[in-house]
């Protein structure tokens, strides 16, 4: 034959997207709205590593403003009833073990503080009063939000360093001469107020007085109750299990040792689980709007069958319609993924400024949420753009 | 190319049990003007079909442009269709909410050619369709005569040597089918062939040639 051989043309990419966007142009509530079904999976995935990323990104500050190399040091449980102490001598052996920085200790007492004179006994709050060495702060890494913390001369004296709930419980909001407490029968006068100690909670309703203040008018026993050491950041193992034998020799087995940020990174931990669990259902709420763009082009595929005939009589192949219409599922669900990336980044922003943490939102979430909607994009498309192109161009011609 | 446009050798066309075309033979010079006559079940939207290279015929051999269609893969006659088929229906088949520009540039679509282009050809076969004032207009802004301009200008872009018209005017007035007619002669005028398939037989009885059709079968020619 003479003729030369015959060769569909092929479609500029322009052309490809144009044509794939057709539809949504034609109908464009029915595509938003099916956008949204895979919007609300994105912006629930997005949201939810947004929102554990910001989390973990505070943990990680916290961690890293009071150290991971702070250990304590208390008295545990013995079998008998009488209490149990930790020796004097412990503060000074700890400091002898190498590789230890610092060491501080508060010992417990018995007092109890109040507002004022007035308030009845039993309405203590829940604030503990220590006994506090004056390198308390430097060691625990806390300083005060208001006034300063005790020292050789305010220690001696009826002062008192408050916790940051504890001030705020019993109404005291600034410090100085006119601001008094009311402490183990006798008036003592506010000299700081300490800022949220992250690491070591329970000091936030805690009260302050100077060790030597304390064994003079609070029946203190001078013995510490928790003693807090500083170790080297790579001698914080070979240290840990070296405190309870050398805190209390005698009986190493009541001496309770624990290193506070392990709750910390605990909890780190507790939200990388909780974190699968929500990016399961995010996933559950992505594959319901992918059924719903599958279900919106198996419709649109019915509903366009003249002008799938249309397309075919001026000389489209049927892969050309199988890509118009895989291109359209593409493009609306990739309308819905990065309606859901922003929607996502949105939900995080807020909840973390509510949290008052940094916004962080990984790039891969980011990304692999864009990645997510063309995968299910192209999944929900496939069958119907292969329908379309399977439809016989005289079928589809035919009067309705 | 020199040559019969279409040539039908024997073609027939059966759906199951029931035959639509019965060895159906036809020759259609380069550059005619005929009319496809019948009435309704006679064959005639099947003939369009096979004409069009939208169906294959069952048994019988059909030629288009030079091409055995029976040789060709559906990509290659859709490649066919694209460069030497221009088809016109009752329905008009306008895509709503898109301008008649736009519309009438779709007929190159899949030809290959770059958008600038095509809009450019578009332009030029408005013009020649007498609706060089419509370029922006929408489908339903347009009268039902116009609308089938914009679907006649669509199908002459790129010149395809071959013209089908199902029913161009069946869904217009008297006037704005006379007006489609004369569009219709005009191109043939200017050299394309053009097949216009119809029930009207005063439509049919203008034209210098007319293939009439009963049960599927070509019951008689009349030439002028």
């Amino acid at each position: 034959m003479s003729a030369p051989r015959l060769k569909p043309a092929r479609m500029w990419p322009a052309d490809v997207i144009r044509v794939g966007g057709y539809g949504l142009r034609s109908r464009p509530l029915r595509g938003i709205l099916s956008a949204l079904g895979i919007a609300i999976g994105i912006a629930a995935m997005v949201g939810v590593v947004g929102i554990s990323a910001s989390s973990a990104h505070e943990i990680e500050r916290r961690l890293s403003a009071f150290g991971t190399n702070l250990l304590t040091v208390s008295p545990g449980q013995s079998f008998g009833d009488e209490p149990v102490h930790l020796p004097d001598t412990a503060i000074g052996m700890i400091t002898a073990i190498p590789g230890v920085e610092s060491v501080s200790a508060v010992g417990r007492t018995e007092a109890r503080i109040y507002r004022n004179d007035h308030i009845p006994e039993r309405q203590t709050g829940g604030i503990i009063v220590y006994a506090a060495r004056t390198d308390l702060p430097s060691v625990i890494r806390s300083r005060t939000a208001v006034g300063a913390w005790l020292t050789e001369a305010t220690g001696r004296y009826p002062t008192v360093v408050l916790g940051s709930a504890a001030a705020s419980s019993l109404a005291v909001i600034e410090t100085g001469p006119d601001s008094l407490v009311w402490l183990g029968g006798r008036w003592f006068t506010v000299v700081g107020i300490l800022a949220p100690n992250d690491l070591i909670s329970d000091f936030d309703y805690g009260a302050f007085v100077g060790w030597p203040e304390a064994r003079a008018q609070l029946a203190f026993d001078g013995h510490p109750t928790t003693i807090y050491t500083r170790a080297a950041e790579s001698a914080v193992t070979t240290v840990q299990p070296l405190l309870g034998a050398t805190a209390n020799p005698e009986d190493p087995g009541e001496v309770d040792v624990s290193r506070p940020s392990d709750a910390l990174a605990a909890k780190q931990e507790t939200e990388k689980t909780l974190r699968a669990l929500l990016l399961g259902l995010g996933g559950v709420a992505l594959l319901v709007g992918g059924v719903g763009v599958a279900n919106t082009m198996v419709i649109s595929v019915l509903e366009r069958r003249s002008e799938i005939g249309l397309r075919r009589s001026l000389g489209a192949t049927r892969g050309q319609i199988r890509t118009q219409f895989l291109a359209e599922a593409l493009l609306l669900s990739l309308l819905g993924g990065l309606g859901g990336v922003v929607l996502g980044i949105g939900i995080t922003a807020i909840f973390a400024t509510a949290q008052s943490w940094s916004t962080v939102v990984p790039a891969w979430a980011m990304a692999g949420g864009i990645l997510a909607t063309l995968f299910i994009g192209g999944l929900a498309g496939f069958y119907p753009a292969v329908r379309a192109a399977r439809m016989p161009p005289t079928e589809a011609l035919a009067n309705p | 190319m020199s040559g019969p446009i279409v040539h039908l050798a024997g073609v027939s066309k059966r759906y199951g049990s029931i035959s639509a075309l019965d060895s159906a033979d036809l020759l259609i010079e380069r550059g005619e003007l005929l009319a496809v006559v019948g009435p309704s079940g006679s064959g005639k939207s099947t003939l369009l079909n096979i004409i069009g290279t939208l169906a294959r015929p069952t048994a019988g051999s059909l030629e288009i442009d030079g091409y055995d269609v029976a040789g060709l893969s559906d990509r290659e006659l859709s490649a066919l269709r694209a460069r030497t088929i221009g088809f016109v229906f009752q329905q008009f088949h306008l895509a709503p909410g898109v301008p008649a520009l736009d519309i009438v540039a779709d007929g190159l679509l899949y030809g290959g050619k770059q958008r600038g282009y095509r809009r450019r050809e578009a332009e030029r076969a408005l013009r020649r369709v007498g609706l060089g004032h419509r370029l922006q207009h929408l489908p339903h802004q347009l009268s039902g005569g116009e609308q089938q301009r914009v679907a006649v200008a669509r199908a002459v872009l790129g010149d395809p040597p071959l013209l089908m018209a199902d029913e161009p005017t069946g869904n217009l007035d008297s006037v704005s089918g006379a007006a489609v007619m004369d569009l219709l002669r005009e191109l043939h005028g200017g050299g394309t062939t053009v097949v216009i398939i119809t029930h009207d037989r005063d439509i049919a009885s203008v034209l210098p040639r007319e293939v009439r059709l009963k049960d599927g079968k070509i019951a008689e020619e009349v030439r002028r």
